[in-house]
């Protein structure tokens, strides 16, 4: 007997075919992990069983029993729940609100939230999943929230989860707790299934596993039968080295830019505090830690986005006084910016791709002629560009906003770079990209790094970062916590420095 | 699909235009249609109210020079809420700035002596940019110290200007006579009519001027960029060193100069004087004028020269029919609602493409 | 030392009598806007409730019967409003600058087809001031509140019913909700779009009420354009109050008081263009300083939300 079976499903958006012709086979209890990459159709397809989209053409099962699923609440009633990667949490509301909501108990025709709140409170017990009810949502750790969005399904007696990228935002040890939720849920007989891209989780979690590629199914099989290379063969289609071996780029490596006793004060919090590092020509300095740690604000006191409370930053020997903290004049003293949300920072989406290439660098001589923009120098500019940084695109003049998120990247690293920049601060550099595009960007990182260029890196990908850094720093709470060369460090004392769980950590906080 | 669910700012600019002339044009007609429905139900015959207003607006020469002497404050409003759109600022205020531009503008021609006309005209023409700039600028400052929105801001800024202005009319500056009014502007700062009789002066060349510069500063200049950029995607603009708080002060100001140049055109051209009540509803006028124009300076110049027909033609159908003008203001109304709904020109183009297929 | 007690009390009275209007409109801003509907065409819509009371009032000759149809006429602008922002995404404020313009120009039409005049509609019957028992027996309370128009019950009440309907019942959390996350409300099976809609037409009935006062609880006619930007005031009124219907309500009072002080400085050697001026400083003002409060706005206002399907 199938908790879910979904048949032939095709999903066209306009001329882009998301889904076509997949099956999918989920046993009842069992843990089912739907691999693929960005863009593989996986969470078109989830969203489909969830109701959000209907699909093209195909069937769906739900129990045994043939369903239309027109909306989440016919979801909802065949027991099927949805947690998804962007948490649909409301902030400044209780956890017992939150998890009521839509089903919510009533006491004389009114919301009666005390009993919300005790049952909230015994369902968590029940589960042993740790949460205060009355807590608002907005003082909760990512993974707590988390665990309010699986009390959410729980609630509305789910008997099939779907979880979607479920580890991207938690730290090691809180994808270990989650583990062990997910396992006990599947032993009270819970059907789940979870989307990632992330082969590692999939081999020890997962009982079967489908692989989905551009769209089709590849294959579904045991995961017993697999290793980490076979998995990637089949999500990528190629075969993909794993390890980059980098040697040590040549040249003095002294210090280009450092920050000295760091602080900055965010409603009445100290976001970050006292914090000293420096980056070094040709090294790569990573940043390790949980977001919402200080990174941000690391980022931004280096771009010139945040004022300093405290302590200075200093660039090729000279103190940059307060005045010359800000974004065009960091810009203009050579330190490039590739935004941790390119969405947000990177790009401007309504405007062309040569129109962003040159974003930041706009007052530059070579593209402004007392005022005027040199529209013939920009373009040509842009398309030597877009042809290096190996931009997919139909002509210069697209917006960005149309490209596709690896593309998008490649724009923004391609202005940087282009520019000679002598410090690099990269954040999330690869997040929500293709792996081919992922490859291609460590490379041109190293590349750089070679070039003598000195480079902050900022990932919560710690495969990512062991991987690129030279040297990683810990931050927690707004302090460095600890800092050694990256070759010293493991994924596990890394995980347990950045959630403060480490020898150390405490006399410092103190 | 994942990729697609990154994070994505979109600009007012980009959510408010469509590019679309064609759905401008459907838009004006599908008002026009309800508008004469309304009249209808009203009792009155929409064919008679519109021809009265198309004879009055085009019916010979001076009517004609009518429609564009009306039309030509109208530009100067549209294209100041169209700059401030385009800077992602929502100018609801361009009354107020066109007051606030009119006021100088009328003190300067009268006051100002012993200057060629070629001088006292320009000096009119910065006195009345310089009041609506600032005036719009306030609201400007306000909103990049304060975070108070710019919309509630600009709207209290009419009633201040409108009382403030009054008052200075009724006191420091009255001139001579019952009404309440500055004194007249000197023969060398008039705009004198190129049609006798009507408020056609040269004005619309200088309106004309003013949308090429619009075009230009926005397409060609650097800071044009900026003020573009950070409409679509402050975040991103900041991060590429855009001072936001001073492009947003410029943008405010410059849109004010263009609403304050409307209100100097006036004085100079049409009433040679600063009268209470000489702009109502011009402010309204030019919210509709730049949706319907899309925001872009040649869309602006196009709606307004219809809205001057619809002005000046209701003024004819108000005097030849027993019709109220005020019909003119459903009429633009409609046009806001039926531009920025683009859903429902949509809606019902479908609809009639499917009755002709059946 | 009893004149000055007697002066205060009139101006409170005053204060409390003048704030009405921008109550009501202000309470509805409140509900809309917690279900994420800015409603700019508030200005419009207590227009067209101050019409439609007359309208009302003159064809009945009962004023209730008046408030009714300023009532039913509020609850189609707010429909208007809903269909427009909700149904077809139009951007909120030329939405309701698109209304302002709308209610504007339609009064005066139907200022000329029934009174075959642009100015003034004819007198007609309005709201008569109740003495509330109990409250007329105490000194001085009795000099504010012993007498006062049922309008000022009914947004006595209507406040109360909007804190309740938003903070005690299922359908306010629901609203509250969608205006901070509707995707969130959307996964979890709740119909955003009929909670926005609801919403946005009682807040269209609230402001028109407002409006209604001001043509048949204060006076007994419309004149043109009456409103005269308390609905943008209102709106003002909603930030200050911190997006809660008790903070919208007392809002309204301290712009009651600032243009009760302006009806008292008339008649003093002040000019009356300065003295007009006085509410729409005081807007300013206030917004400047509703800066400093911790309450935000609700995190999804004047965002729309796209259901499954749409785009």
């Amino acid at each position: 007997m199938y908790a879910v079976e979904m048949r032939g499903i095709t999903k066209r958006f306009r001329n882009v075919v998301a889904n076509d012709n997949v099956d999918l086979v989920v046993k009842r209890g069992e843990i089912h992990s739907l691999l693929g990459e960005n863009g593989a159709g996986k969470s078109t397809l989830m969203n489909i069983l969830y109701g959000m989209y209907a699909p093209t053409s195909g069937e769906i099962r739900v129990q045994g029993r043939s369903v239309t699923i027109e909306n989440p609440l016919k979801a909802i009633e065949l027991g099927i729940a949805m947690v998804h990667q962007h948490f649909m949490l409301i902030e400044p509301m209780t956890v017992a609100e939150n998890v009521v909501l839509g089903y919510e108990p009533k006491k004389n025709g009114c919301f009666d939230l005390k009993k919300a709140i005790a049952d909230v409170d015994k369902l968590a017990r029940d589960y042993g999943l740790f949460v205060d009810a009355k807590e608002k949502v907005e003082n909760l750790s990512v993974g707590t929230k988390q665990r309010v969005e699986i009390l959410k399904a729980l609630y509305r007696k789910a008997e099939i989860l779907i979880l979607d990228e479920p580890t991207a935002v938690l730290t090691p040890q809180e994808v270990a707790d989650l583990f062990k939720v997910l396992r006990q849920l599947k032993e009270s007989g819970k059907t789940i299934l979870i989307i990632t891209h992330k082969l590692k989780e999939t081999l020890e979690l997962a009982d079967t596993v489908t692989i989905l590629r551009k769209g089709q199914v590849i294959t579904s099989v045991p995961v017993g039968e697999m290793d980490e290379a076979k998995l990637a063969e089949l999500m990528v289609g190629r075969i993909v080295a794993f390890d980059a071996e980098k040697a040590a780029a040549p040249g003095e490596h002294k210090v280009v830019m450092a920050l000295r006793g760091a602080t900055v004060v965010k409603e009445k919090r100290a976001v970050l505090e006292n914090v000293s590092l420096e980056i070094r020509a040709g090294e790569i300095l990573g940043i390790a830690g949980v977001e919402g740690n200080g990174q941000t604000e690391l980022i931004d006191v280096l771009t010139g986005l945040q004022k300093l409370h405290g302590g200075a930053v200093v660039l090729e020997g000279k103190q940059l006084p307060s005045a010359r903290l800000t974004p065009r004049a960091m810009l203009e003293a050579g330190v490039g910016h590739i935004p941790e949300d390119r969405g947000k920072r990177g790009f401007v989406g309504g405007f062309t791709i040569a129109e962003n290439l040159i974003l930041g660098y706009h007052r530059r001589k070579e593209f402004d002629n007392h005022g005027l923009i040199r529209i013939k120098a920009r373009d040509a500019f842009a398309e030597r560009v877009a042809e290096q940084y190996d931009v997919r695109m139909d002509s210069i003049r697209d917006t960005v906003g149309s490209l596709s998120g690896g593309n998008q990247q490649k724009v923004i690293i391609g202005r940087v770079f282009a520019q000679d920049p002598k410090v690099i601060i990269a954040a999330q550099p690869t997040r929500g990209v293709d792996i081919g595009a992922i490859e291609y960007i460590h490379a041109q990182l190293l590349k750089m790094r070679e070039a003598g260029k000195a480079i902050l890196l900022i990932s919560a990908d710690l495969e990512e970062l062991t991987k690129l850094s030279d040297e990683i720093a810990v931050l927690y709470a707004g302090h460095i916590v600890d800092k050694r060369p990256a070759k010293e460090y493991d994924e596990k004392t890394l995980g347990a420095l950045m959630t403060g769980h480490a020898q150390g950590v405490e006399e410092k906080e103190a | 699909m994942t990729a697609s669910k990154t994070q994505k700012t979109t600009g007012l600019a980009e959510r408010l235009s469509h590019n679309n002339v064609f759905l401008s044009a459907a838009a004006l007609l599908l008002s026009l249609i309800v508008a004469g429905l309304v009249m209808l139900i009203a009792g009155y015959s929409p064919l008679e109210g519109y021809a009265a207003m198309f004879t009055g607006a085009f019916g010979n020469v001076s009517n004609l020079a009518q429609t564009l002497g009306t039309a030509t404050p109208l530009i100067f409003a549209g294209l100041a809420m169209a700059l401030a759109a385009r800077g992602g600022m929502f100018n609801i205020g361009i009354e107020g700035q066109i007051i606030a531009g009119a006021f100088p503008a009328a003190l300067v021609g009268a006051y100002v002596q012993g200057l060629p006309w070629f001088l006292h005209i320009p000096l009119c023409f910065a006195a009345g940019m310089i009041g609506g700039g600032v005036w719009a600028a306030i609201a400007g400052f306000l909103k990049n110290k304060l975070r108070v929105s710019e919309v509630i801001l600009t709207i209290m800024l009419n009633y201040v200007a409108q009382y403030l202005a009054e008052y200075l009319a009724n006191y420091q500056f009255k001139a001579e006579g019952m009404l309440v009014r500055t004194e007249t502007i000197l023969p060398s700062a008039a705009l004198t009519p190129l049609v006798p009789y009507t408020r056609l002066t040269g004005g619309i060349f200088v309106a004309l001027a003013f949308a090429a510069l619009m075009w230009w500063f926005l397409a060609r200049t650097t800071t044009g960029y900026e003020i573009r950029a950070i409409a679509e995607n402050p975040f991103a603009a900041e991060a590429g060193g855009i001072h936001i708080a001073r492009r947003n002060l410029l943008t405010m100001f410059l849109s004010g100069a263009l609403a304050g140049m409307g209100g100097a055109v006036e004085v100079l051209g049409v009433h040679g004087y600063f009268i209470t009540n000489m702009t109502s509803g011009y402010g309204f006028d030019g919210v509709a004028i730049a949706v319907m124009g899309q925001y872009t300076p040649v869309g602006t110049v196009v709606s307004a020269l219809i809205f001057g027909a619809l002005r000046a033609g209701s003024t004819s159908m108000n005097r030849m029919t027993s019709i109220p003008g005020e019909f003119i203001q459903v009429l633009q109304a409609l046009v806001i609602l039926f531009v920025s709904t683009p859903g429902i020109v949509r809606l019902v183009l479908k609809r009639r493409r499917q009755k002709k297929e059946a | 030392m009893e004149d000055m007690l007697s002066i205060i009390t009139s101006l409170i009275a005053g204060s409390i009598r003048v704030s009405i209007p921008i109550a009501f409109a202000a309470l509805g801003g409140t509900l809309s806007e917690r279900s994420g509907i800015i409603n700019m065409g508030l200005e419009g819509t207590m227009l067209i409730g101050a019409f439609f009371g007359v309208v009302g009032s003159y064809f009945t000759n009962n004023v209730w019967l008046g408030l009714l149809t300023a009532m039913l006429a509020g609850a189609l602008c707010g429909l208007l409003h809903a269909v427009l922002t909700i149904r077809f995404k139009c951007e909120h404020v030329l939405a309701g600058v698109g209304i302002n313009v709308l209610a504007s120009g339609l009064t005066v039409v139907l200022l000329q087809m029934i009174w075959d005049t642009k100015g003034k509609s004819a007198e007609v019957a309005s709201f008569s001031n109740i003495s509330v028992p109990g409250l007329d027996q105490i000194p001085v309370l009795k000099d504010i509140l012993g007498e006062v128009s049922p309008m000022l019950i009914l947004l006595a009440i209507s406040v109360v019913g909007v804190w309740f309907l938003l903070y005690r019942t299922v359908f306010g959390l629901r609203a509250r909700v969608i205006g901070e996350n509707p995707e969130a409300a959307g996964s979890m099976g709740i119909n955003v779009y009929r909670t926005q809609y609801i919403c946005v037409i009682l807040c269209g009935i609230l402001a028109a009420m407002g409006g209604a006062y001001m043509s048949i609880g204060d006076i007994h006619m419309f004149s043109r354009d009456m409103v005269s930007g308390r609905g943008f005031i209102a709106l003002a009124v909603v930030i200050f109050g911190g997006w809660h219907p008790a903070g919208a309500w007392l809002g309204s009072l301290l712009f009651g008081l600032a243009q009760s002080l302006q009806y008292r400085l008339q008649s003093g050697s002040i000019p009356p263009q300065l003295v007009q001026m006085l509410p729409y400083v005081a807007t300013i003002v206030v917004l400047i300083f509703a800066r400093g409060s911790s309450r935000r706005a609700p995190a999804a206002e004047g965002k729309h939300y796209y259901a499954k399907g749409e785009q």
